[in-house]
């Protein structure tokens, strides 16, 4: 049996969105070294409309996978649809995850949250 | 290319022992217990095997007792050298922070038993310092008990220099050498080694199989009760073919040592120069005292599990002491112990090389890890903070 799904490897092996975002309208940065993963995520966002999203991930093969599914799922979508997006959408979108590697989806929505706290507060509680 | 590099981990069962294992199974089917002929022609077998094996150790065969592996006989010499001590009154026992978990949960099992332990501190090298270790011997000290040498970063303990220490001070000296038996000397009288465990598929022998040497005089517990087998000390029908096996594959590997060692070294050491030109790295261990198949390297700014995939990717098969690759919380705790911190502890990597590694393999593999380490570092947010100056580099 292999260790990740299809699915995984793929994003894995072929991340989409990498890279940063220089006029980013909102950028999260969540987890720490001590626990291995670290994932930072940034938005460009008009109209309530996520219309560019890259990341940057220090981490495993499922954090740099669930990162990579994680702005597959919001590019394009409200913000207000990207807000209610949880770390099982992601695993479920990657064909599941090890259990002991579901942690590494949370840092994902956990990222996601984070970049669209930083744009609600540039722009005083829009969201 | 194909490269198994996780040696460390186990090994491909050399053809010797894939054929001793597939002839006893074949033809000696007899119980060593049993009174008739093809029985006591097992037994006879068994006893040769003991022979075979005492003799790579310097030991004799009636200090030979087999065992289900490397696991087994440490708990079991751990277990026995504590009950000696007990007996005694002496419930005091050192060890290192570094050793293998086979050691260290029984330790954790026996200071639940009311036993007292000391763990050394270990230092950058990995490797532990006889005058501390004799500076931590009480008049209650039972057990002294440092691995031979590391499994993750391939440091060899001064196991002759601690078994003249225990000797001196009438305390008994345990050594787990599941990474040493095969692939450096060992001698347990000049060493003054009082138990050992080894396992046999470190060594091209089969997994599940594997012994305990106890010096003469040292009394054994058992773990399993049962039948008299192994002197009464541990029970059940022995793994005749898996043990005809191990002895084939030990009496290869020790033969062939001193070649395969400065083979193996050369490699290994080209192999550290070579990602030692990778940017912020640092080889962990020793870099002289290490086994002559051992590479382990941190490289900041990337985690292990993904190094360790892409590797895969690309046919090379090693480890890391990343959490990640354990489902662990905490990365390995051997490079804790030396005082790799958390940030760089994950971004490990172990390659421990086989007896046929050559330069062109290492070639391959330079290549590769730079390559990799390269990628994975272009969407690290770690990377980016350490080269905009925002994060202190830990490795130089
Ligand atoms: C140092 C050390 N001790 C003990 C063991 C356990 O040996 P076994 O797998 O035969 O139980 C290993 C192997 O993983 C090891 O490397
Ligand atoms: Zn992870």
């Amino acid at each position: 049996m292999a260790l990740y799904s299809e699915k995984v490897m793929d994003h894995f092996l072929h991340p989409r969105n990498v890279g940063t975002i220089e006029d980013a309208d909102g950028v999260g940065e969540v987890g720490n070294a001590k626990c291995g993963d670290i994932m930072k995520m940034y938005l460009k966002i008009d109209n309530d409309t996520i219309t560019d999203v890259k990341f940057e991930t220090f981490g495993c093969a499922s954090a740099i996978a669930s990162s990579s599914m994680a702005t597959e799922l919001i590019k394009g979508k409200p913000v207000s649809e990207a807000m209610k997006l949880t770390n099982q959408a992601v695993a479920e979108a990657l064909d599941g995850l090890p259990d002991y590697k579901m942690h590494c989806s949370v840092l994902a929505q956990e990222a996601i949250e984070s970049a669209l706290a930083d744009y609600n507060e540039k722009n005083s509680g829009k969201i | 290319m194909k490269i198994y590099a996780d040696n460390a981990a186990t090994t491909e069962m050399s053809k010797a022992a894939l054929d001793t294992m597939v002839y006893y199974l074949t033809n000696v089917y007899g119980n060593p217990s049993s009174l008739y002929t093809i029985g006591q022609k097992a037994k006879e077998e068994l006893e040769n095997a003991r022979y075979d094996i005492a003799s790579v150790l310097n030991a004799e065969p009636r200090e030979i007792i087999f065992t289900s592996g490397g696991s087994e006989a440490d708990n079991q010499a751990l277990l026995s050298a504590a009950e000696i001590g007990k007996k005694k009154g002496k419930t005091h026992i050192i060890s290192t922070t570094f050793e293998h978990h086979a050691v260290l949960h029984s330790l954790k099992r026996l200071e639940k038993q009311g036993f007292e332990v000391t763990l050394l501190p270990m230092h950058e090298n990995g490797i532990v310092r006889p005058e501390e270790l004799e500076a931590a011997i009480r008049e209650d000290t039972c057990l002294v008990t440092v691995m031979a040498a590391n499994n993750e970063i391939g440091t060899i303990q001064p196991i002759a220099e601690i078994g003249r220490i225990c000797r001196d001070h009438g305390v008994l000296f345990h050594t787990d050498a599941v990474q040493a038996v095969g692939h450096i000397p060992i001698d347990v009288k000049a060493m003054n080694i009082d138990l050992l465990s080894a396992s046999a598929h470190k060594f091209h022998g089969p997994k599940g199989t594997g012994f305990l040497y106890a010096r003469k005089g040292v009394a054994l517990t058992n773990l399993i009760e049962g039948g008299a087998q192994e002197r009464g000390k541990r029970a059940g029908t022995e793994n005749l073919a898996g043990i005809m096996s191990m002895a084939a594959a030990l009496k290869e590997t020790s033969a062939a040592m001193e070649k395969n060692s400065e083979k193996m070294s050369a490699v290994r050491d080209y192999l550290i120069k070579g990602l030692s030109e990778i940017p912020h790295c640092a080889l962990n261990g020793d870099a002289k005292m290490r086994l002559p198949g051992n590479v382990n390297f941190s490289f900041e700014g990337i985690e292990g599990e993904s190094l360790l995939i892409l590797l895969d990717q690309k046919g090379i098969s090693a480890s890391s002491g990343s959490a990640c690759t354990s489902g662990a919380l905490d990365p390995s705790h051997v490079l804790l112990a030396i005082g790799r911190i958390h940030d760089v502890a994950h971004g490990s990597l172990r390659l421990t090389i086989g007896e046929n590694a050559t330069v062109e393999e290492a070639d391959y593999i330079i290549e590769s890890v730079k390559e990799i380490v390269a990628h994975l570092r272009s969407f690290s947010p770690v990377w980016r903070d350490l080269t905009e100056g925002k994060r202190e580099y830990i490795l130089p």
